[in-house]
């Protein structure tokens, strides 16, 4: 896949060598947004169970509660709802407090549940 | 306060962790002083603030001891893999102008899917968790109220675990971070895309307390075998870490460049690192730039990479850094010791001090790096657009387009490939439904609050980060590994007061020999270590070697372990010079006018001891009254005794450098000889100094008094006076 190619600058440059510096310094930071752009949407769109648990952990669980919810969320395909959202819906459809509904959830309760009340999936939010 | 005779105490720093709060968050700059800022009489261009405490450069105390500081941050990396001996050696590097500490992580994190907790022992580094986080910020906030300057605490948002690391940071007070989703991508083999999508949560929620980025690309520069040929990709892997920052939220102003010059001597290296440079600070001009030191060259001699720095820090001087890194010199020989971490602190204050407005001294040759600057640029806009060409940027990492060691466009087919859909977390980003919601601030992307709501964390009352009440503590979890156990050899050391040496923790036995041994390298290193078992000392190993000729001499340094300790209280320190009152001498002289004649003796031209002894600027004898005559450098012995007597002198002051073939010893005995042959050694007050004199060896001598090295005039002063009430009895 990798590329061997000789130093080709000079005849691959033409197109660059007439610009000020000024325009050169422009076209390097237009080229720089073009290739970050997509990368951005991707993430605007996408989450992770890293991301899940840096959710988890600013709503006030510890890394243990946090890691155990986001692996059960993984496993019943649940992480796209969002993990901070599924503790927050469960502790509602149950009227339990946060802290009980975060504890059943870490401890492998309430996840059929879960998958009923969002009934496995919903559209794709990505842009 | 931290008193200053007081060692930290880890167990202090332990008590109470639980409720401890950072003091502030953020990054800090140094507080600039203006151009021509007067400090003793010599006029600064890029200085800041002074601190409280502090310890100045070697040569500080021919300029009454002033210890100006550099305008750059200046950086410190420690981490020994005990956090515990880290924040004793983070209070020293303070101490010498330490004002960024990076906390290097324990080998293999980056690959941990989540937190650690406790404080179990690294290799290489420390297990970044929370309780190690916040107990060395709170030794940090301790350190910096006794130097009088912020220190910002740094360690890396990278690996699997980016995300979580960053809220970790942000709640416990760590001021910088090292963020780039191109590292992990490069260098840790963790999969492209879960590198970028949670590279944007970390990055949105380090702009939320203002924490400074540090970039990746200069890996680039340490892992290409050719590292000058990456210059045009460093260009472009910078430029795509900040795109992507900025996008995110980050201000352009806490973002900086993580920058090597790319080669060293004996290359040619100011033609490529000055214009890269140069180039690189044109481009990003908007941004902040951490100088880093080359460590891609540096090899096992201490002198070879301090040499690298210096120059390292030429080019810093030459163009802007806003951090200056410091890298130990003996990294290329084990895991940094306590000495190396402030040689390293020192080499960078120095040469930035050194070269203080040096920009305005020159002026750069246009017509030479202009033609140079351009190509370079114009390399990095020929790879971004193949990039593009190919589909973008997983595109191009998967053909390998990166780390190639051919300069750009030129191409070797060495890079190093990534595939898209590979490598460690490869498949684990989902995809966010229309429904997802999370309920915390400063979360990066799509966010589908419900109606009403005006703060994403109304639901839960308020996120860690606003709420820090909820963050939840937990101490440890290993039983075997946990620094309560680590600490309790140091707490019965102290308890019983025990020394032994260390180079990295708490008494931990490590010293150093130095060895030349005249022979080939081989025999060399044979009976360099039987010499070190034969002295007593164990594991000894050879850590560096200079062949000075191939059979004449080979140079070694050795460590190896002291099998002992030493009990405090039963060591004799030799007695403090009993000193008179600076107003008891000027009234005693005023009284009984007393007049020297001093010099340096033999063939010594070393006069800077003897002056700062005599000199009234110098805090010498001068400033006290008493009268002298200064005959000189290499005087020969018997004019001192024809000069005193001339003159009238009561003393006579002789300074000596130089020892080789003991020539200090029996030039100072020919004086006493000398004395004693003209009559006149008792009515004469006979002192000498010098680095190598000791009082015992110049009584020896035929002398009153022998005084070494950190001598001041106000201890000569003492001694004459009392000396010469003694005669007057």
């Amino acid at each position: 896949m990798s590329i061997q190619r000789t130093d080709d600058f000079e005849k691959r440059s033409l197109h660059l060598q007439n610009l000020s510096d000024e325009d050169l310094d422009s076209r390097f930071w237009e080229l720089a947004d073009k290739i970050v752009e997509p990368l951005i949407e991707l993430a605007e769109g996408n989450t992770s169970p890293s991301i899940e648990r840096s959710v988890l952990l600013r709503m006030g669980l510890d890394s243990f509660q946090a890691g155990a919810i986001v692996a059960k969320a993984v496993e019943f395909g649940l992480l796209g709802k969002g993990a901070g959202n599924l503790v927050l819906s469960y502790a509602k459809k149950t009227s339990q407090p946060l802290e009980k509904a975060v504890e059943d959830l870490a401890t492998g309760k309430g996840w059929e549940e879960l998958v009923t009340f969002f009934r496995g999936g919903g559209e794709c939010a990505a842009r | 306060m931290l008193p200053v005779n007081e060692k930290l105490k880890v167990e202090e720093i332990l008590k109470d962790l639980q409720h401890y709060a950072p003091r502030r968050k953020g990054w800090t700059w140094r507080k600039k002083l203006p151009k021509g800022t007067r400090v003793d009489g010599f006029q600064y261009d890029q200085i800041s603030e002074p601190l409280k405490n502090s310890i100045g450069l070697p040569a500080a105390h021919f300029f009454e001891n002033i210890d100006p500081q550099p305008d750059p941050v200046i950086t410190s990396e420690i981490a020994s893999g005990r956090f515990e001996d880290d924040i004793r050696r983070m209070r020293m590097a303070a101490w010498h102008g330490a004002d960024h500490i990076m906390v290097i992580r324990t080998l293999g994190q980056s690959h941990i899917d989540g937190l650690i907790e406790g404080t179990p022992e690294g290799i290489g580094g420390i297990p970044i968790t929370r309780k190690q986080l916040r107990a060395t910020r709170k030794a940090l906030d301790a350190i910096e109220e006794e130097v009088g300057r912020p220190i910002n605490f740094h360690s890396y948002i990278s690996g699997v675990a980016g995300p979580e690391i960053a809220v970790l940071f942000a709640e416990e007070g760590v001021n910088g971070a090292h963020q780039d989703p191109q590292y992990n991508v490069l260098y840790r083999g963790i999969n492209p895309v879960r590198s970028f999508v949670d590279a944007a949560a970390a990055k949105k929620i380090m702009a939320s307390v203002d924490m400074l980025q540090i970039d990746g690309a200069h890996n680039a520069n340490a892992s290409a075998k050719r590292a000058w040929k990456v210059m045009p990709e460093l260009l472009v892997q910078h430029a795509i870490n900040c795109a992507f920052s900025v996008k995110v939220g980050m201000k352009k102003d806490l973002i900086a460049l993580s920058t090597v010059p790319p080669v060293v001597s004996p290359a040619p290296e100011f033609k490529l690192n000055f214009i890269y440079a140069i180039t690189l600070r044109e481009l990003f001009k908007d941004y902040r730039f951490r100088a880093q030191m080359n460590t891609r060259y540096i090899e096992s001699d201490l002198m070879d990479a301090t040499r690298i720095h210096v120059l390292d820090t030429l080019i810093s001087r030459l163009t802007k850094a806003d951090i200056q890194s410091t890298i130990t010199p003996d990294e290329g020989r084990n895991v940094p010791w306590h000495v190396n971490s402030i040689r390293g602190i020192e080499t960078a204050k120095h040469a930035l001090l050194a070269l203080d407005g040096i920009k305005d001294l020159l002026q750069i040759n246009e017509e030479v790096v202009r033609p140079k600057i351009r190509e370079l640029k114009m390399r990095a806009i020929l790879m971004m657009e193949e990039i593009l060409e190919a589909g973008g940027y997983f595109e191009a990492a998967e053909r390998g387009f990166f780390v190639d060691n051919g300069q750009y466009p030129e191409r070797n087919g060495d890079g190093i490939a990534r595939p898209k859909d590979g490598g460690i977390g490869a498949g684990t980003v989902v995809p966010r439904d229309a429904e997802y919601f999370a309920p915390v601030c400063e979360h990066f992307g799509y966010n589908n609050l419900p109606e009403g709501i005006k703060s994403p964390d109304e639901l839960i009352g308020g996120c860690t980060l606003h709420n820090r009440s909820k963050i939840k503590y937990i101490d440890e979890l290993d039983e075997s590994d946990n620094v309560n156990l680590r600490i309790a050899q140091q707490l019965e050391d102290r308890e019983k007061g025990l020394i032994s040496p260390e180079v990295e923790w708490w008494g931990d036995g490590w010293v150093q020999l130095d060895l030349t041994i005249p022979d080939d390298p081989d025999h060399a290193e044979a009976a360099a270590l039987e010499i070190a078992k034969r002295m007593g000392f164990v594991e000894a190993a050879v850590i560096s070697k200079t062949i000075l000729h191939p059979i004449e001499g080979t140079y070694l340094e050795l460590k190896a372990k002291v099998p002992f300790k030493i009990e405090r209280d039963s060591l004799k320190l030799p007695e403090k010079p009993d000193l008179l009152t600076e107003e008891e001498i000027v009234s005693f002289v005023e009284g009984h006018p007393m007049r020297v004649v001093a010099g340096t003796v033999g063939n010594d031209e070393h006069s800077v001891g003897i002056r700062e002894i005599l000199d009234i600027k110098h805090g010498g004898i001068e400033k006290f009254g008493f009268k002298y005559t200064y005959l000189g450098t290499s005087v020969p012995p018997e004019k001192f005794i024809d000069a005193a007597i001339e003159t009238g002198a009561e003393a006579v002051l002789i300074s000596t450098i130089i020892t080789h073939n003991e020539v200090h010893v029996s030039n100072l005995t020919k004086i006493s000889q000398l004395a004693i042959e003209k009559g006149v050694r008792d009515k004469l007050i006979f002192i000498s100094g010098g680095t190598q004199i000791t009082n015992d060896l110049a009584v020896s001598c035929g002398m009153d008094a022998g005084f070494g090295r950190g001598t001041k005039g106000i201890h000569v002063a003492s001694f004459l006076v009392k000396k010469k009430r003694e005669l007057l009895r």
